[in-house]
């Protein structure tokens, strides 16, 4: 099946879309066919970018999206795993009666009603009109409310100096950040480096596409499927769903 | 009249300081790394540039930040991608040296920005990220096998 991908992607989609097949890197698919902005164009409300996670997929151990994340981002650590940045962390979860565990990548979960834009007492927490909750680190003092009021632990603070960033992910000391969904490449029309990292590994847990388009894959297969939200209790409506929970 | 008159001194002082024709100034004048190939402008004359090159980058960082308007015109990385470049010997002149386009200037005029506490101070792939990532990995995955805490505060 992954030789059909290489080959001819084409042809394989083609084909997957008579079969109705949607397995194998469904974002992808339905990135390419469904947004297309052009570069001086805002950001409209019209689409909603959201991620969907199907925790059977997702394996123990397995860091491909991290390591992608990483790369991206050009995340180094300073010897220090307790404040070193992490903008996806791998989480088990295991069920006390059964023993059953099972193993999700936890990020920024993009809430529609973000409790750290609530908080932020700059602005330089917000939300864009897709969904996408960001830093302005032009803007952020640091003061790390944000820190505080996500419940997924999703933020981290930047305490040092930092070398060799990336052209397209500017970080430095004393801001917070968090998971971007990657938004310099959503808004080149690419997916996230994780859920591409993930569907190369051939995990296909992650899918990434527009919630607001009821046609989109992620649409559909949130329909056929459903999708939970962590922590729904807090009604934030949040913008990553998992699945097998 | 006076201010005037003073003000136009200080013009004239300050077009003597850019423009480096005398060869006599007491303080070296900053070198202006001129992008390679022919046919290569900037996005706009050189004098525009000299006055508003702040206001077009901060303009451009609100629009790309919180509207995600990617146009190159005014983008950062762009004015990174074209000043920036090797010497003969491949190296490239980090931003806190006086060879870098953008610190020459800065340091000349004695101002101060932070820009390149976050940005990259030259183009994607001069950019040298070391091995250190691969023990950030290492890090992740021993806090992952020792951080119980999370999975009990999920169920
Ligand atoms: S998950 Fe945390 S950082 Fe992300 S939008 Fe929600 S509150 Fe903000
Ligand atoms: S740390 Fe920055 S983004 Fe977070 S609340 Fe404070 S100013 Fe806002």
């Amino acid at each position: 099946m992954s030789d059909s991908v290489n080959h001819s992607r084409r042809s394989f989609l083609e084909k997957s879309a008579v079969v109705g097949a949607i397995t194998i890197a469904p974002g992808i698919l339905l990135h390419q066919v469904a947004n297309a902005k052009p570069d001086d164009q805002a950001v409209s409300d019209s689409v909603r970018w959201g991620m969907l996670i199907n925790t059977n997929n997702c394996e123990q151990g397995c860091t491909d999206c991290i390591d992608a994340c990483n790369t991206e981002h050009g995340l180094v650590g300073n010897d220090r795993p307790k404040s070193d940045t992490q903008y996806i962390r791998k989480v088990t979860l295991r069920d006390k009666m059964t023993g059953h565990e099972l193993s999700l990548p936890l990020m920024c979960q993009h809430c529609e009603t973000a409790p750290c834009v609530d908080v932020c007492p700059t602005g330089a927490s917000f939300k864009r009109k897709d969904g996408i909750a960001l830093v302005d680190k032009h803007i952020c003092i640091g003061c790390r409310y944000c820190m505080m009021a996500c419940p997924f632990k999703a933020r981290s603070f930047v305490h040092e100096e930092v070398k060799n960033q990336t052209l397209s992910a500017p970080r430095g000391k004393g801001t917070v950040e968090s998971c971007t969904m990657c938004v310099h490449r959503v808004d080149k029309d690419q997916i996230p480096a994780c859920v591409e990292a993930c569907g190369k590994g051939k995990h296909d847990a992650m899918m990434f596409g527009d919630l607001n388009d009821p046609n989109s894959t992620i649409s559909k297969e949130l329909e056929k499927h459903g999708g939970k939200q962590i922590r729904a209790d807090l009604q934030l409506n949040t913008a990553v769903r998992y699945q097998g929970l | 009249m006076t201010n005037r008159f003073l003000r136009i001194t200080f013009l004239l002082a300050g077009l003597a300081l850019l423009f480096p024709v005398t060869g006599s100034a007491e303080t070296p004048l900053p070198t202006i790394h001129e992008p390679e190939g022919e046919g290569v402008k900037c996005v706009e004359p050189e004098d525009v540039m000299r006055r508003n090159h702040m206001n077009f980058i901060l303009h451009q960082r609100d629009e790309t930040m919180h509207e995600g308007i990617r146009t190159s015109k005014y983008s950062f990385a762009e004015c990174i991608n074209c000043h920036v470049e090797p010497d003969e010997n491949g190296n490239i002149a980090g931003v806190d040296t006086k060879d870098h386009f953008c610190n020459g200037c800065h340091e000349y005029a004695a101002v101060t920005i932070d820009c390149f506490e976050c940005h990259a101070d030259r183009p994607q792939k001069f950019i040298d990220r070391g091995g250190k990532s691969a023990s950030l990995q290492d890090e992740l995955h021993q806090t992952l096998a020792a951080d119980e805490d999370m999975g009990g505060e999920l169920k």
